[in-house]
């Protein structure tokens, strides 16, 4: 952050010995640990495939266009992040605060899709409880809709602050490291809706093939 | 938002509890680490002595059945997780950034809070026994014991809850010395010039922030089976209790290297300090320690060889294991051929590194003799098992730890601890290790369980035990001695800034050190910079005789001290503990962390310097 321009402090202008900012290294190195914990998650999905002793089963209940559309949403909030960024260099500070607030409110409507969702199934059956579908789909979608939040809160911070004008060129490491945040979440989505929609999404019953 | 950092001001004060408490002083929280682990080992100790006192004679009903569970599980958790991790991290956060020639960490106020998240994960554990609902289903708590109908109270929730509080603390801590390492050395120390205990460090921290994940999507599953009705390990509902171990073990396998490299970096910045001649094989003990780091993840299934994983799982964990011996072979190579020829001191720190290397080589053999997965079905849950892990744990990560307090204790506090009473530590400590653990040997292959709360006398165990509970009084004796020479060693003259004569940067400033370490960031020509810089000096005809020169603290602007980590930890931790009471708790949590984050954000690192 751009404070205490009155001196030139070892902590905020930071000598690094690979030239990269502490922050950016600290971002990709908690990504790289994120990617562990979705992988346990997804990896519990995977062990308890077809494993559901009564349904619902994914068959039953998944629906793949409507999550297309919520895909879709967040795919594009992406694409806002990186308009949001390019407009914080360029000191766009207009683009800087459409860009910002397009892609909260994108991520917010993909979290709207899965609340409906998540009601839709309740409403079917599908709990926490009852089966491991409803165990590991809601643990796993859960936590991943957790990240998207904790998401919209951080870019709401910064339209916050982009109001009070102190987003630019000098501070574009602060959306900067938001959008990294963003993009790893959205790219966890993609594996999750391929695996849980795309492929897990027709598992009939007890068995992973179906039919049989 | 600039009101909210105004109400709570900023500490401005640097004496008294207060400035321990906002402080982001590496130096400061390493201390703090030390003495809090120092304290929980005081605690597992007593575990221990009641578990060995129990033990000492057969059919003996000093505790209940219940009891002792509680004492074996406590007594390895505490030690694991809120001992030798913190002891380790109480050396990471003190020498790390003098090793390095830094100022402090990279993130000073996530360093403090990572110290206070422990602090009040561990609390929160032992809160268990206040309401005597204590955690007993062992260090790894196997599913489906850690379930309805086998778990009856809330034992399991404290130590999942504690574990997922205190694994928050252990990525936070090992994300910032991951940059400082990488990003805030000082000019001139490139990767293969840096310490090898950095290099341990560095490494140990990656091995964390990628094993803890792991850990803590096992640890949220067993919370929610307990709490909110799921059935992931729970077999009469599809559940599948062998997939909680291998969460675990995924998690656990590498964690054993968690605990084992840091004190292996301690004991090779010790042996070259203590022999006068350079590590030898530096690049060797270094890719060792990288090998050692990666195949920590391939050999997780060697704790499952009897669950019946089938031939091939178990060969080829038999095989990956088998082979990571080898580069921890290296390294024991490599330390004695450091030893070779090196003009040798015997002081205190040396005897324990010493002792370091000779147990650790037992433990690491009775480790290979379980590797091997037909020995191991004899040896599974015996006491062989209990032996191998306090050689390696005890013989290796304590006496490594116990080396290192030895070693920058003069550089901690300016004191010197008395060596007559340091080798007197060391001699009870080494003599009541091997008196307690290593008749376990003889215990587990003559079929002697691990915990049974107790044995009939026909089964001739009886001998053996008793020697081993009068191994554990001896340990507790090194342990009465080594209080008292800290006791002691406060009205002993001020130390030099460097009584070992040793190699490393940390000993070119004062003891202690000041609070900006080094006044002009040190250049850095070559390994051992130290010693370096004084074979030059002394070439020159001017050899040095004191630390680098004072000077005026507040020419150097240094992070300022904060009230927002502690809140923020507390935040978090009741996050933790609101599970075991009121979802509202946990919610009142999520606001008081929520609000330490904005604060913290909307302070600068380093308060401007107008005041005086």
């Amino acid at each position: 952050m751009a404070h205490a321009p009155q001196t030139t402090p070892v902590a905020d202008h930071e000598y690094t010995t690979t030239g990269l900012s502490h922050r950016k290294m600290l971002m990709w190195v908690f990504l790289g640990s994120d990617c562990l914990f979705f992988g346990a998650l997804i990896a519990t999905y995977m062990v308890y495939r077809g494993q559901s002793l009564v349904g619902p089963y994914p068959n039953d209940i998944i629906d793949i266009p409507l999550t297309t559309i919520s895909t879709f949403v967040l795919l594009m909030s992406s694409f806002a992040m990186v308009q949001a960024l390019a407009a914080t260099t360029a000191n766009d500070q207009r683009g800087i605060k459409i860009w910002l607030l397009a892609t909260a409110l994108l991520g917010s409507v993909f979290i709207g899709f899965q609340i409906y969702e998540f009601n839709a199934f309740k409403n079917e059956g599908l709990t926490l409880g009852g089966n491991l579908f409803g165990a590991t789909f809601f643990t796993l979608t859960g936590f991943h809709g957790a990240h998207v939040t904790l998401g919209i809160i951080w870019l709401l911070s910064l339209y916050f602050l982009s109001w009070k004008g102190r987003l630019g060129p000098a501070t574009a490491l602060d959306v900067e490291l938001a959008g990294l945040y963003w993009h790893f979440v959205d790219i966890v989505w993609i594996v999750i809706f391929t695996l849980l929609y795309l492929i897990g999404g027709f598992d009939l019953g007890p068995s992973i093939i179906p039919g049989t | 938002m600039a009101t909210l950092t105004d109400v709570i001001a900023r500490p401005a004060s640097y004496s008294g509890i207060w400035s321990w408490i906002t402080t982001v002083d590496h130096k400061r929280i390493g201390v703090l680490y030390g003495t809090t682990a120092f304290l929980f080992m005081l605690l597992a100790g007593i575990e221990a002595g009641v578990i060995r006192v129990q033990l000492a004679s057969p059919d003996n009903d000093l505790i209940s059945a219940g009891r002792y569970n509680q004492m074996f599980t406590m007594h390895a958790t505490v030690m694991i997780f809120m001992v030798i991790m913190p002891l380790s991290a109480s050396f990471f956060n003190f020498v790390i950034p003098l090793a390095i020639g830094a100022r402090d960490v990279a993130f000073p106020r996530l360093n403090a809070l990572s110290y206070w998240i422990f602090l009040f994960g561990a609390v929160l554990m032992h809160v268990s026994f206040i309401v005597d609902q204590v955690p007993d289903a062992g260090w790894f708590s196997y599913a489906p014991l850690t379930e309805e109908p086998f778990s009856v109270n809330k034992g399991l929730d404290f130590w999942a809850l504690g574990l997922l509080v205190l694994g928050t603390s252990s990525v936070a801590a090992a994300l910032n010395f991951i940059v400082t390492i990488i990003n805030l050395r000082a000019p001139g120390m490139t990767l293969m010039r840096m310490p090898v205990f950095v290099w341990m460090t560095l490494i140990t921290s990656i091995l964390l922030v990628l094993a803890f994940p792991v850990i803590t999507v096992g640890l949220i599953e067993l919370v929610l089976d307990r709490n909110f009705g799921t059935h992931f390990f729970i077999p009469a509902a599809g559940g599948d209790p062998l997939l909680w171990q291998h969460l675990f073990w995924v998690f656990g396998h590498p964690e054993v290297y968690i605990l084992i490299l840091p004190p292996m970096g301690i004991v090779s910045e010790i042996l070259p300090a203590f022999s006068k001649k350079p590590l030898f094989g530096y690049p060797f003990i270094i890719f060792s320690g990288i090998v050692i780091g990666m195949m920590g993840w391939a050999v997780w299934s060697h704790h499952m060889f009897t669950v019946g994983l089938g031939p091939v799982a178990n060969s080829v964990f038999t095989i990956t294991t088998m082979l990571i011996a080898v580069p921890t072979g290296v390294k024991i190579f490599n330390w004695m051929a450091t030893l070779w020829k090196g003009s040798i001191e015997f002081t205190t720190p040396m005897l324990f590194a010493l002792g370091f290397i000779a147990l650790f080589i037992v433990g690491g053999l009775s480790g290979v003799s379980h590797a091997v997965s037909p020995s191991d079905f004899q040896q599974q849950d015996t006491y062989y098992v209990v032996a191998h892990i306090h050689y390696v744990l005890f013989g290796g990560s304590l006496f490594g730890i116990f080396a290192g307090i030895y070693y920058w204790y003069p550089k901690i506090t300016g004191k010197m601890l008395s060596e007559y009473w340091g080798k007197t530590t060391f001699w009870l400590m080494f003599i009541g290790m091997n008196v307690t653990f290593f008749p376990m040997h003889f215990l587990g292959m003559n079929g002697m369980p691990r915990r049974i709360y107790t044995y009939a006398e026909e089964f001739g165990w009886g001998d053996l035990n008793r020697l081993a509970s009068v191994g554990y009084f001896i340990i507790f004796a090194s342990i009465l001695t080594f209080m008292w020479s800290v006791w002691q060693s406060r009205k002993s003259r001020p130390v030099s800034h460097d009584p070992w004569d040793a190699p490393g940067l940390e000993w070119s400033i004062s003891s202690p050190p000041p609070a900006y370490n080094f006044a002009e960031l040190p250049q850095v020509e070559g390994r051992d910079q130290y010693w370096i810089t004084k074979e030059r000096a002394e070439a020159a005809g001017t050899p040095i005789r004191g630390p680098e020169a004072p000077v005026d603290p507040s020419t150097i602007h240094m992070p300022s001290p904060s009230y927002w980590p502690i809140i923020t930890a507390a935040g978090v931790a009741l996050i933790g503990g609101g599970i075991l009471v009121h979802f509202g708790l946990s919610f009142a949590g999520g606001l008081i962390a929520m609000l330490g984050v904005v604060g913290w954000a909307n302070e600068p690192a380093s308060a401007p310097q107008e005041h005086h």
